[in-house]
This record gives structure tokens, C-alpha cells and sequence, in this order.
């Protein structure tokens, strides 16, 4: 099950989480009311230009310290504080959710073509990977992951917990967890994030352990077990390092039939072979909807066999994508369209310039 | 007899119930190794000949002959078993290296056999293989590591990599290398229409391209071994694709060895050595004296058929398995064929045939591992081979990081074959493991492919449910996929080389 939910206003004209979190909740009956979680692009215009580490910490001293050393060595900690919560009845904290808003030194990745980024991805996968008890769950600038688990965590109750209310942003992800495994960890809910990527997926692959060992063999950690980190690590990965677009990107982890690529021109039968070797080991099987962002876009893409819902809704300057047609309709009742789309037919919509 | 052993005890006995047999004579005609012959009218039986090759009981109308293995008893020892003495009582006896056929014989655990496949219940649900596509396509060769593209006027995205020639195959199972000499000519016919039809391929082995498989030739991987048995240009061009053999997992270390009894005037023309004579193949190949000789080898391999063809490369699962495998895929071969020790062989020495190597289970996982650990594994496809026996064993292959297996003695088992292994002796009375034309007449081809095939053609349909029950509707999502594997009373150091968690975890 899992509901998940995705909007983007494509002149970037600010929603606050009101809306997001009503959209979330109608699909409680997708849940299991524990876990659910946000995440919001536009909302640090203060802090523009820093990397916002949104960090769970167990023990706000000890943990803090070891967080506060490590990005010490590889830049500047422009500000730092507590993310404001407000405690919510029959729901418990289990850690201290604090953000930083920090500056990496590019010169210390030298010979890379994004060094900030790298300087971010290793950070992110070296405090996740230790045992200290803090794990970062989002890391990208303007950007944040608003997330909790455990009993009482419904997707209403977290976004009071955070008070999502406050925060203004202009794409929006949002995810309403059925617990699978560890349903008390916080940090095992959707959405995923590293840097720029935000991912909430309503699935769960077949091949979770042989895109694990592929993503892992370049130098990405995945720590938590769950398809959406390795689903944001693997974009990354063939966006940001292998210089592929999204829908090339989108291609290769869901890729057509071989009996379809058959019957393409030959240009394209060349271009899809060709992606298919390469990353096979890299594509998804099993039932999945993905919805992914990055500063300039919402995707979502789905399973080629669609095993999974995912319906696209449009008004106006906003675009959405959901599980339901519902959530999009108790977000904006006077929506202009709303369609199906065909199994493994990819949504791109992108920010204007 | 300069001994004073004496006869051993009889391996088979066998019996004939004389109430139920007419004397038709068919086990006399059917009997290549004289376990039968007329008396008068009387059939005697001399079992002391008897192979258990089961072609007299085949073709016994009556149901009336019944064969025993090990009739009589030794005294029982845990450490001198009836295996140790009687090879002992053999040297003894002969001073000479025991050659033995098929493949090893030692008792010892199958790790196939301990692991257990996985399959979707809710959290995701299973492909139903009836009604969804499941894609069992492989190719074998190379495969770029990313990829370049170039826009063009009009907008559209090219790839600008080129892509390194593959073999595409329609089911991730082959036919491996058994060379003509060591079987038939029938036995090569009837495997080469098999993979015709099933849309795979078959591996020619050592002995060079008899004309009669010339319009199977784009079906067929042919082989380049150190003793150079029929090679030349013209083999090369022939082949689909080329496979140099470096090793072979019944004999690791060691050479191919053919007995002069099985060089016929066809062998002899097809291998280009003379006839009668025993063909044996050197240790290594004399122009590989180390790795980087090899890529020499691959270069001039590939210089001579224009660069259109995969090479591949073939070597006996030993200890350090991943290192060798490692060192290949930078010699710019395309895909690294390992042979488990338990794989077959028509002849080669019992010792080694029993007692070198390592299992093909850990050989792949192994080598997956390590090329994937150095970046390499897209250089080049990994084919499991070596007792793969049914389809479970494909798959567990392919998820422990297998792109595709060679079968070979389980082909020959769909010919008939009954796995008495004595394929050395040259006499198979199924017209397989032989160059007597009386016997290899006994195997039609027409009647044989459609066995083989059919063997392929059901394991591919079992291959394509156990996916479509793990949720998987693609072979490359399987490959390497170990997280749908559990070890089933594995130790935990094997569980660790394996990369496979216990049931239960």
C-alpha cells in the first residue's frame, strides 16, 4: 500500500503544507499510521546558498558533536538549531530532529565537476553509515525533509508535529507509510533525499539487493534498506555523474520490453538497447510508483507493468500526482484534468526558467 | 597376470528372469560392452562386462533383465571404503593413472541443493507468466559502462557509444563445449537443430568443425584449446562466437586428453591430427605463459575474424576463482565461461576429476563479487557451468551472478544417456559418447534435437515461473539478484563467500 502525493506549481508560486497535509491524510485508509513525511523545495530563501542538513540526532549532545566535527572538516556551518517540533498527543519523539545550514569547501574535492555536491553525498553517506546514532535525511539547499515513525505517526499528526503549516514551498512530496519492517524508525518513511533529489515511492522491488550492489559499487552507502534510497542515489548517480536526462534516466531503471524496443526505429532500438546494457543492473523490477523532485522538476513513473497507481492531475500553473484521485481533488476541487497514465509512461513536468 | 589380486568383486550383476524373457536377442544386439551372448539357445550373462549403461534394460521387451549395483559386500570401514581399495588394488595392479568419465563422483554436499529460492506473497505481488510478459532475453558479450549521446538537428538523442558485438540468446541456457571425437556426430547434429530451434547456442569443444555442422554454424561457439585441434581461420570465421578454453573444471591444471580408440578417420580429418592417435591437448596453451599473453591471444583471435565476433574464455573453477577471473576481463574478452569441479569430461584422471577445484556455486559468487568490487563487471558476461542439472540450478546460477549456463552432461542425459561414465572407453551403447558408426547409428538426430530441445524449451518455461513468482519479468533483474536466495543449513562462512543470508534472516 503507501499513498503517496506530489505537487508542483510550475512558476514556483509558494504553497504552504496546509493543502499537502489534507491531500495526504484522505488516503489514511493507504497507511498504517506509522510513518508519513514531506518534503518542500523554496523553503530556506534565507539560507539559499547553504546545504540544508536536516539531521535525526538520538542524543542531542553526543551525536551533535560528532555531526558538528565531521562537516567542521569539510566546510562552514553557516547556522544550526533545532527544528522546531510542537508535541503531539499519543505520539513520541524518538529522536531530536535538528537542521544545519552549512557551506562544504569545493577545494576540497578537487578534479570534480560538482565538488559541493560529492563533498554532500560523502558526508551523507559517512554519518549514515556510523553507528553514532545520527542518520541525515535530507541535504539539499532550499530543501527539506519534514519525516517521522512510530506509533501514532499519521500523516496529520506529523505534519503538526513540524508544523508544516509554516513552511512555504513550491514543489511538495509527501508520503503516508504502510509498515512493512521497522515501523518505529524514523528514519525509514518516505521521502528520501540526497541534495538536489527528493524520492516517495508507493512499492516495493523485487530487486531491491541487485540495485543495492550496483549503486554501492560507486561509492553510495545505503544504510536504511529501502527501496527510495537507493531509487534517489540512482538518479542521482545517472543524472548528476553519467550526464543522462531525467527521461533517459527514468528509461533506464524502468526500461521498455525488448519486444517493444524491437519494433522502434532504428535509431531508437539503439538508444534503448544501448541503456539497457549499461544499466540493467540498475533497473527496477517488481511493482512501484516513484515520484521524484529536484529544485527544477517533478517526475513521476511507475512500473511497466503499473502495477501500482499513479494519477496526474493539472490546474493551472500546478501540477500533481498522486495515488489517488482523491488526495488531488481534496488539494484543489476544481482541478481541469486528471488522467491515467499508461503503464511505464513517465510524467516530466518542469519549473519554467 | 603378473598380480596376485585376483578379480574384484562385481560392480553390477546382472539377471535375467528367464520365466519373463522370449530370447528375442535384443540385449546381445544392444550390449556394446559383451555383457550378453548366445549359448545355443541360451542367453549367458557376463556381468563382470557390465557398465550400468541401462541400454539393455531399455530395450528389453519383457521387462526381463534386472541389473544390482555392488552385489557383494566388502567388510564395511568408514576409512577404507570399496572405492579406495579397489582403486588401490587397480594401481597396483597397472602402475598407471586411473582415468575415469563423466563428472566427479565425490560425496560431497551440493550447495545448489541448500539454497532455496524465494517467491512474492502480499507486500508485492507475483508476475503471473501466463498473462505477463517475462523476459527471458540474455545477451553475452560486453557492455558499456555509461554511455555518450549527441543530439541531433532535429532534437532527437543518439548514442554516440558503439556498442561491442554480443550474443543475443533467447533462454540464458546453452549447450557447452563436448567435442566431436569425444561424441558423435549425431550427438553434435541433434544439440546444434536443439539450439537452432530453442534460439540459443552450442559449443563446438576442442575438437574442431566437422562440414555436416556447417549450416548451424551461426548457432555454434567454437573452440580454440591448447592443442589447437582444428583451428584455423576458417573455424574461426565459422563460429558465431570464439571461445578460448584455458580450463576445464573435471581436470583444472591439466589438458584435454581424447583416447587414440575415439580418433575415427572423420575425427582425425575434423582435428587435423592423425588417426588412431591419442590427442592430447597440452597444460596451458604455449603462447600463454601469463595473463598478459592473453590478451595477445584475444587480440589475434579477434584481428583474424574482423572484430565482429565475442570472444570468450573459459577456466576450472579453482581458488583463486575471482583473481583469474578478474585478470581475464581486462584482456578484452567478452565472457568468462567457469567450470565447476563437478563438471563433466569424457576422460580425465579420477584424482583430479575428484579431488581439484571448487564448486560452481562459489566460483560465480565469487567472481561477481570481485568484478563488480574493481568495476569491471561489465566487461565482460559470466557463464556458469558444471553440473548445472535442472532449472532451480539456472536460476540459482544466474541470481548469484550467472549471466547464462552451459549444460552439457544434462544435454546428453535428454539423448539418453544413463551417466555410467565410461564415455573413455569409446563403446556407447546410446551412440553418444562414440566414433563406431554401428553405434552412433543408433542415434537418429531428428529424434535427439527434439529431446534436447524439449529439455531446453521446459526449462525455460520452469525458469520463467520461478521469476514470474519472485515478481522478476526480467532475466538481468535476477542476475546477481542474491537477496532472493537463503542458505539452508550453509555455515556461516560459506553464507559470507556466498553473499546470501540464512533462511529465516
Amino acid at each position: 500500500m503507501c499513498g503517496i502525493f506530489g505537487v508542483m506549481d510550475r512558476r514556483r508560486q509558494m504553497m504552504d503544507g496546509s493543502g499537502i497535509r489534507q491531500a495526504l491524510s484522505i488516503m489514511n485508509e493507504r497507511g498504517s499510521g506509522e510513518g508519513a513525511g514531506y518534503v518542500a523545495y523554496g523553503i530556506y530563501p534565507d539560507y539559499r546558498d547553504c546545504y540544508a542538513l536536516h539531521v535525526f540526532l538520538d542524543h542531542a549532545c553526543e551525536s551533535k558533536a560528532v555531526v558538528d566535527a565531521t562537516l567542521e572538516q569539510w566546510g562552514a556551518i553557516e547556522h544550526d538549531e533545532a527544528i522546531p517540533t510542537c508535541d503531539q498527543p499519543n505520539f513520541r519523539a524518538a529522536c531530536t530532529p535538528w537542521r544545519y545550514f552549512f557551506k562544504p569547501d569545493p577545494s576540497l574535492a578537487p578534479g570534480s565537476a560538482t565538488p559541493e555536491k560529492d563533498i554532500i553525498t560523502n558526508l551523507v553517506m559517512q554519518i549514515n553509515a556510523s553507528p553514532d546514532g545520527t542518520e541525515v535525511i535530507s541535504s539539499g539547499k532550499n530543501v527539506g525533509v519534514f519525516k517521522a515513525g512510530g506509533a501514532g505517526s499519521w500523516p496529520e499528526t506529523v505534519a503538526d508535529y513540524y508544523r508544516i503549516e509554516d513552511y512555504e514551498g513550491y514543489i511538495w512530496l509527501a508520503h503516508n507509510r504502510y509498515a512493512t519492517s521497522c515501523p518505529e524508525r524514523w528514519e525509514r518513511p518516505d521521502p528520501f533525499n540526497l541534495h538536489d533529489w527528493s524520492i516517495v515511492e508507493n512499492g516495493k522491488t523485487t530487486t531491491y539487493g541487485a540495485n543495492r550492489r550496483y549503486i554501492e559499487s560507486f561509492g553510495y552507502n545505503c544504510s536504511t534498506g529501502t527501496d527510495s534510497e537507493v531509487i534517489a542515489y540512482t538518479i542521482d548517480f545517472l543524472v548528476r555523474r553519467h550526464g543522462l536526462e531525467i527521461d533517459l534516466a527514468i528509461r533506464a531503471l524502468a526500461p521498455p520490453y525488448w519486444d517493444e524496443i524491437d519494433r522502434m526505429p532504428e535509431a531508437e532500438q539503439k538508444l534503448n538497447r544501448a541503456l539497457r546494457f549499461a544499466y540493467g543492473p540498475a533497473t527496477m523490477n517488481g511493482p512501484f510508483t516513484v515520484v521524484a523532485a529536484n529544485p527544477d522538476m517533478m517526475v513521476g513513473f511507475t512500473d511497466r507493468g503499473k502495477l501500482r497507481p499513479m494519477v496526474v492531475g493539472e490546474c493551472g500553473d500546478r501540477l500533481y500526482i498522486a495515488s489517488e484521485e482523491t488526495a488531488i481533488r481534496t488539494m484543489e476541487p476544481g482541478v481541469e484534468s486528471v488522467t491515467r497514465p499508461g503503464a511505464g509512461e513517465p510524467v516530466i513536468g518542469r519549473v519554467a526558467p | 597376470m603378473s598380480s596376485n589380486i585376483g578379480s574384484m568383486p562385481l560392480r553390477y550383476r546382472v539377471t535375467i528372469d528367464r520365466e519373463r524373457c522370449m530370447e528375442c536377442g535384443r540385449c546381445i544386439e544392444n550390449c556394446s560392452y559383451g555383457v550378453f551372448r548366445w549359448d545355443g539357445d541360451r542367453i549367458l550373462i557376463n556381468s563382470r562386462n557390465c557398465t550400468a549403461c541401462h541400454r539393455c534394460l531399455a530395450y528389453c521387451p519383457r521387462d526381463a533383465i534386472m541389473l544390482e549395483e555392488h552385489p557383494c559386500d566388502y567388510r564395511s570401514h568408514p576409512v577404507w571404503s570399496r572405492q579406495v581399495r579397489e582403486s588401490i588394488y587397480n594401481q597396483a595392479r597397472t602402475g598407471k593413472i586411473i582415468l575415469a568419465g563423466m563428472g566427479s563422483v565425490a560425496d560431497l554436499p551440493i550447495i545448489f541443493d541448500h539454497l532455496m529460492l524465494d517467491a512474492c506473497q502480499v507486500t508485492t505481488p507475483p508476475t503471473d507468466p501466463l498473462r505477463e510478459p517475462v523476459e527471458l532475453r540474455t545477451y553475452l558479450g560486453k557492455k558499456p559502462s555509461r554511455l555518450d549521446f549527441a543530439r541531433k538537428p532535429n532534437g532527437d538523442i543518439e548514442v554516440s557509444t558503439e556498442l561491442a558485438p554480443n550474443l543475443m540468446l533467447e533462454t540464458p541456457i546453452m549447450l557447452g563445449h563436448m567435442s566431436y571425437g569425444a561424441i558423435s556426430l549425431n550427438a553434435h547434429l541433434a544439440m546444434a537443430r536443439a539450439a537452432k530451434e530453442t534460439g540459443t547456442y552450442m559449443g563446438t569443444g576442442e575438437g574442431g568443425l566437422h562440414p555436416g555442422l556447417y549450416p548451424y554454424q551461426d548457432r555454434m561457439i567454437v573452440q580454440v584449446a591448447s592443442g589447437r585441434f582444428g583451428v584455423n581461420v576458417d573455424y574461426l570465421e565459422r563460429g558465431a562466437a570464439i571461445e578460448l578454453k584455458l580450463g576445464q573444471g573435471a581436470k583444472p591444471g591439466i589438458g584435454g586428453h581424447l583416447p587414440g580408440e575415439k580418433v575415427s578417420a572423420d575425427v582425425s580429418r575434423t582435428r587435423m591430427i592423425p588417426q588412431g592417435s591419442d590427442a592430447i591437448s597440452p597444460a596451458p596453451h604455449h603462447d600463454v605463459y601469463g595473463i598478459e599473453d592473453l590478451p595477445q591471444l584475444v587480440n589475434s583471435v579477434k584481428e583474424a575474424t574482423g572484430w565482429k565476433k565475442p570472444v570468450f574464455a573459459k577456466i576450472a573453477a579453482v581458488n583463486n576463482n575471482a583473481e583469474n577471473v578478474a585478470a581475464i576481463a581486462r584482456s578484452g574478452v567478452d565472457a568468462v565461461a567457469i567450470d565447476g569441479f563437478r563438471g563433466g569430461t569424457g576422460a580425465a584422471p579420477r584424482v583430479f576429476r575428484d579431488h581439484v577445484g571448487i564448486p560452481i556455486e562459489v566460483a560465480i559468487a565469487t567472481a561477481d563479487r570481485e568484478l563488480r568490487k574493481q568495476g569491471l563487471r561489465n566487461e565482460v558476461s559470466l557463464i556458469a557451468c558444471g553440473s548445472i542439472r535442472e532449472s532451480a540450478d539456472v536460476v540459482k546460477a544466474i541470481a548469484l551472478g550467472a549471466d547464462a549456463v552451459y549444460i552439457g552432461t544434462a544435454a546428453l542425459v535428454a539423448m539418453g544417456c544413463r551417466v555410467c561414465g565410461n564415455c573413455y572407453q569409446g563403446v556407447c551403447s546410446w551412440g553418444i559418447a562414440t566414433q563406431r558408426p554401428n553405434l552412433v547409428a543408433r542415434l537418429d538426430p531428428d529424434v535427439a534435437s527434439k529431446q534436447v530441445a524439449n529439455l531446453i524449451h521446459a526449462w525455460t518455461l520452469e525458469i520463467t515461473e520461478l521469476m514470474g513468482a519472485a515478481g522478476i519479468n526480467s532475466i538481468e533483474s535476477l542476475r546477481g539478484n542474491r537477496d532472493r536466495l537463503r542458505g539452508y543449513m550453509l555455515d556461516e562462512g560459506l553464507l559470507e563467500i556466498l553473499d546470501v543470508k540464512s533462511v529465516g534472516a
